[in-house]
């Protein structure tokens, strides 16, 4: 059972790295990682997010779309539930932790349509479908992962991002290029993990 | 019917129950807002200097609410801001103007280079590596990192020194951070006789590297009739305070170091 939570949990950041093997949550990658202090406050508050979002999503398809028979509506009402949940967590934060609500404060609007945190409950779902000793937990387990791995990725590619300000780059590649074409490097040597996990614990 | 009802009954249901609880959330949990120090806020200049003390103009507008702070330390908004805010507070405010001066008089010509600094050309940098320029240590490396930070362009350079319009300062300090060798300093904006060194070298040594530096012979102490003059450490410094601006110690100085700090109100 432990073993299996780690394997999923490792799985989650290194294996199928939502950002660098799946390509969700792209948008962020690119436009907030300018900075390795932003992009850390980014990647907490989509790791929290993602975590909430699964422990709300998952029960509701499972105990009311799945026995009505309305699995299609999953796409829609997993959005409206989590456009609320961030717009909650902002409120509470603002109230209760105001120092977390600074740090975080910015970024909690942008999660709300971050395909990354839509990805992650929608995709636990369906790998439940074909393995049914995928349940809640494990779903729980896999969405923190994820969050993990998005932090990992946001956190390496701030800080290539930082260097290549001092870089002298060629004229044409100046900005989003190179972004894109570094990006795109960090992406093939996380293929280089492919097996790790397996290996690992398998 | 029933398989189009109870789709959009269920998405319904759910968008209302979020949006009933957002709104209830929004109510119970409202932070209430300080107006007061919203209304502070927007006086202040909007630096975001610190010349106050505080963390930018919105930690000195909170503090004004509060009653923690007075109003008047706000440098670059000078009286008018201070006047303003202390209307708002319904509190009287008296408030010290501040301007910075550059204590160093020794450009290339008085105090040659011994130097080939060939290195960055920032203050900072040369610090670090040789020390200063000249023979004298203490002296204006001219490199302009206050010049840089100064947001009202109030700080020239010229022949390797850095001066200050007290015309233009504001009295924001950032200059003052910036100087590696401590040169700069805020004083009371007021017409007054200020040392322009900070060499505490004795008077010998001081002489060879610098035409302008203080050598502490304490002529401009006797010729002070207020006694607002004290030499320490080979080095003479005035009282502002006590200082009238009389100009005696300007024409007693032999180094021609001490000048007269003329204020213009801003």
């Amino acid at each position: 059972m432990m073993v299996n939570l780690v394997s999923i949990f490792l799985a989650a950041i290194l294996t199928e790295n939502y950002v660098l093997n799946q390509f969700l949550g792209i948008c962020p990658f690119l436009g907030v990682s300018k900075k390795v202090d932003t992009a850390l406050g980014m990647s907490v508050a989509v790791t929290f997010v993602m975590v909430l979002a699964t422990a709300v999503t998952w029960p509701l398809y499972t105990y009311l779309l799945v026995p009505n028979g309305l699995e299609y509506l999953e796409t829609i009402l997993f959005i409206l539930v989590i456009a609320a949940l961030v717009q909650f967590v902002e409120t509470v934060l603002k109230k209760y932790i105001p120092a977390l609500y600074n740090a975080l404060g910015v970024y909690l609007p942008l999660i709300t349509t971050n395909c990354a945190v839509l990805g992650v409950t929608m995709l636990v779902i369906e790998r439940g479908q074909s393995d049914p000793s995928f349940g809640y937990m494990e779903s729980l387990v896999n969405a923190f992962g994820a969050g993990i791995g998005f932090l990992v990725a946001m956190l390496l590619f701030a800080g290539i991002r930082e260097r290549l300000e001092r870089c002298d780059i060629p004229k044409s590649l100046r900005g989003l290029p190179i972004t894109l074409v570094s990006a795109s490097l960090v992406a093939v040597s996380f293929l280089g993990f492919q097996g790790l996990v397996d290996g690992l614990l398998g | 019917m029933n398989e189009i009802l109870l789709p959009v009954a269920i998405v319904a249901g759910i968008g209302l129950l979020a949006g009933l609880g957002l709104a209830v959330a929004s109510i119970v949990m409202a932070v209430p807002k300080d107006e007061k120090a919203e209304a502070v806020l927007e006086l202040l200049p909007g630096a975001n200097c610190g010349a106050c003390g505080y963390s930018g103009c919105s930690g000195y507008a909170k503090a004004l609410a509060h009653g923690e702070a007075k109003p008047g330390l706000c440098s670059p908004g000078g009286a008018a801001v201070a006047q303003a805010v202390s209307e708002v507070l319904g509190v009287s405010g008296e408030v010290e103007l501040q301007a910075a001066v550059v204590r160093c008089v020794g450009g290339c010509a008085a105090a040659p280079r011994t130097v080939a600094y060939e290195g960055m050309q920032t203050c900072a940098a040369a610090a670090l590596t040789a020390g200063g320029l000249s023979g004298c240590r203490y002296g204006c490396l001219g490199f302009g990192d206050c010049a840089r930070v100064c947001e009202y362009g109030a700080i020239s350079l010229k022949d390797g020194l850095a001066a200050v319009d007290p015309a233009r300062c504001k009295g924001c300090s950032l200059c003052v951070k910036a100087c590696p060798k401590g040169l700069i300093r805020l004083t009371p904006l007021k017409e007054q006789a200020a040392v322009q060194c900070s060499s505490r070298d004795k008077g010998a040594a001081t002489v060879k590297a610098c035409q302008t530096g203080c050598i502490g012979c304490g002529k401009c102490v006797r010729a002070c009739p207020r006694g607002a003059i004290r030499v320490e450490d080979f080095h003479a410094a005035v009282d502002p305070a006590q200082c009238t601006a009389c100009g005696a110690c300007v024409s007693a100085c032999p180094r021609g170091c001490i000048t007269l700090f003329t204020a213009s109100p801003r």
